[in-house]
């Protein structure tokens, strides 16, 4: 009697111990809410918008729509994280930068042509290119000139909805071809938003990259211990830096599909506080944010969560513009359980309880 | 050899090792600051000349001198907190609320905007001192707060009509004998806002603790190095956690000064501060790795910054975006400065040592 109740109390503890729980947990509980709230949360309808293509709608929907390119940043993010020990706070300044580039190369000087000046791939290679030099120039001050990282990255928060105006001389470009905008909207045919499709393309090619590379080894053992990798023939410096520059890869992306979605930019406003989810994510993710060992899966899984967080509270009629006092809550929640103190405190309660039932089953 | 390497590498250190690292780089900032305003005064004519020139900078920025000394307390203790702006934004807007819709008193007010900075310095001490988690994010978490929080405290902007509060706001201190002539040959007193006196108290009161009381050396042994701090018998904890109330009490004031300079609640209000406090601070020759700073330094730091602000905008580059740029590549320069700075001391103590190892050897 006692050895089954021991087994299947090892059973919970490996399950909660288990790295993808958190995010899973934290799914669950926002359902069953929702559930419990309004059941019509969950209906999906197949509509026609306004091109006439089959469309399909609900709050789901735009939950792995709008989630896509958070997913796609936790990705970069989780990796700058465990191997950085920081985290970058300028990806949403850098989607900035990225969407006013891709505009920049489409529209060319005119800001509202009649058709592409160049085609969209083409604008895409130059907007990764410069994404990822804002990368390689975060990187370089992390891992050469040994910055805190969120204080090098703080260089391109300030400065870098400023430079994406700039580059479009404060212009807001209208792009009016229609397959630029297949990117952030749907593609004609498929009722399932494009995003998710693009951030389903990322992760598998992150998953095979993890697969078949020593990357994932490399990063976790740079995040671990930096003076034991340098003694293992690694070298830290450079693999921080790469962190950085595959970040930039994924803002760049991310960037495509935030300017695809309105074929314009705003540039105050585009990727607004998506670096605060961006953190969320990976913290929701199980992932410890002093560096180490990550998980990606568990990551983007954490990502579509405060999507699915953002869209419960904005049917609660939040404001927009209060959401990020309510996302604060869950994000001290979140790390003060995940403090390592804390953590100590509530497993030595839980022994606590478990103590005197035990002495009762002895006697 | 080796006592001739060694005599070259005492001289060496003579000229530079003097001066601790907090003083050259503050040294260095304050000749920045006085080549700059040599620079305006030659290339943009006898407006930098006028006294009042330079009391307006003093105007315009009390509120972050302010703030920025709160920011390098923390950042002398080795930590950071990146909340200030959202911090003065959340003061300035509760505290039009209180004057102007429940028609308070000023001194109300100023409890209030007090009571907000001790709460913020309350919670954020306990989760970074106590709980030990990373300053960045439990300050980046407080930021998204203060923000969310004014939206929801009042969403539009408005200008304060409390009478009482104007008068305050529009009370001038003239100061004597710096007025000067205006076009017409009147003469115009010098003057200055009372917050800048607020700021100078600050700054005087902050220099006296952090330079001769106990409870500030402790800042320095904290956030030079803990182990050895505690070993001292420091209690790092509560040392710490004083650095952030201190830190919150001082955003409070910020928040006011700020607020009556500004005399109206907007929930963009001082954004961006935050981002010139740890600038400011950084220029000042206080170091992200903390257990070096100054409040003095901080000060010219502050005034350095507006003062290119200042210049640039009247260069003629007044588009908006300049700011941005020009703050961030000021911080970027600062920030490789700095570093390099650190390198090059590590490189010379490592080789005195060497060379003193070698002398051992030798006998």
């Amino acid at each position: 009697m006692s050895n089954k109740t021991k087994t299947e109390g090892n059973i919970i503890t490996a399950l909660i111990r288990k790295q993808i729980f958190i995010p899973i947990a934290a799914l669950l509980i926002l359902s069953i809410f929702n559930l419990i709230v309004d059941p019509s949360f969950f209906k999906i309808t197949l509509g026609h918008n306004s091109d006439g293509n089959p469309v399909l709608t609900g709050n789901l929907i735009s939950i792995i729509d709008s989630g896509s390119e958070l997913a796609i940043l936790a990705i970069g993010m989780t990796l700058v994280t465990a191997a950085s020990r920081g985290q970058d706070i300028s990806v949403g300044a850098t989607i900035a930068i990225a969407g006013s580039v891709i505009l920049r190369v489409l529209c060319g000087t005119n800001s509202r042509p009649e058709e592409l000046q160049a085609p969209i791939i083409v604008a895409f290679l130059v907007c990764c290119l410069v994404a990822m030099a804002c990368g390689a120039f975060n990187g370089i001050l992390v891992s050469v000139f040994k910055i805190q990282p969120m204080v090098a990255t703080l260089i391109l928060f300030t400065a870098g909805r400023s430079i994406a105006a700039w580059i479009n001389n404060n212009e807001l470009p209208v792009v009016k071809d229609k397959t630029f905008s297949i990117f952030g909207n749907y593609i004609p045919g498929i009722p399932i938003p494009t995003p998710f499709f693009i951030a389903l393309a990322c992760f598998v090619i992150i998953a095979l990259v993890m697969k078949f590379t020593t990357l994932k080894l490399y990063v976790q053992s740079v995040g671990l211990n930096e003076q034991t990798s340098r003694l293992n023939g690694l070298n830290p410096a450079f693999i921080k830096f790469i962190t950085y520059v595959i970040l930039g890869l994924c803002v760049a992306v991310a960037g495509l599909i935030k300017v695809s979605r309105f074929s314009s930019i705003n540039y105050s406003v585009v990727a607004k506080d998506i670096e605060m989810d961006a953190i969320l994510a990976v913290a929701i993710g199980g992932n410890s944010l002093g560096g180490g060992k990550f998980k990606i899966s568990a990551s983007i899984l954490g990502a579509y969560v405060i999507q699915f967080l953002t869209t419960t509270l904005y049917k609660f009629d939040v404001n927009s513009e209060a959401l990020p006092a309510y996302k604060a809550v869950v994000v001290i929640a979140l790390v003060v359980l995940s403090a390592p103190i804390v953590r100590e405190k509530i497993t030595a309660l839980f022994k606590k309880f478990k103590s005197p039932e035990k002495a009762e089953s002895k006697s | 050899m080796s006592q001739k390497y060694l005599t070259a590498d005492k001289s060496r250190r003579s000229l530079l090792g003097n001066l601790s690292d907090t003083n050259l780089l503050m040294s260095i900032t304050i000749v920045v600051f006085i080549a700059m305003y040599l620079f305006a005064i030659l290339v943009l004519g006898s407006g930098f000349l006028k006294p009042q020139a330079f009391f307006n900078i003093l105007n315009a920025n009390a509120a972050l001198i302010i703030l920025s000394c709160g920011m390098t307390l923390v950042m002398i203790t080795g930590g950071i907190d990146i909340s200030l702006g959202g911090m003065a934004a959340l003061v300035s807007m509760s505290a039009a609320v209180y004057l102007d819709m429940h028609s308070g008193s000023v001194i109300g007010a100023i409890l209030i905007s007090l009571g907000i900075g001790l709460a913020f310095g309350l919670v954020q001490g306990y989760l970074v001192a106590y709980l030990d988690i990373q300053p960045f994010i439990v300050t980046l978490a407080g930021m998204f707060f203060a923000r969310g929080m004014t939206t929801i405290v009042n969403t539009n902007p408005f200008n304060v009509q409390n009478e009482a509060f104007v008068k305050l706001k529009d009370t001038r201190i003239t100061v004597p004998f710096l007025g000067s002539y205006n076009k017409r040959g009147e003469y115009i007193d010098a003057y200055i806002e009372i917050g800048v006196i607020v700021a100078l108290i600050v700054v005087a009161a902050l220099f006296v603790f952090l330079k001769w009381t106990k409870a500030g050396r402790n800042f320095y042994a904290v956030g030079g190095n803990k182990q050895s701090a505690l070993l001292l018998g420091i209690n790092v904890k509560r040392t710490t956690f004083l650095a952030y109330l201190m830190c919150g009490i001082l955003g409070g004031i910020g928040g006011f000064v700020y607020f009556m300079h500004v005399g109206s609640g907007s929930a963009t209000h001082a954004s961006g501060a935050e981002m010139n406090a740890i600038a400011s601070s950084i220029i000042g020759g206080t170091m992200l790795t903390g257990g070096v700073g100054n409040i003095v330094g901080t000060f010219f730091g502050v005034l350095s910054l507006a003062l290119i602000q200042n210049i640039v905008s009247s260069m003629g580059l007044d588009q908006a975006w300049w700011t941005g740029i020009t703050n961030a590549s000021m911080l970027c320069i600062f920030l490789i400065v700095q570093s390099v700075i650190i390198a090059r001391r590590k490189k010379a103590n490592l080789s005195s040592s060497r060379a003193a190892e070698a002398k051992g050897d030798h006998k």
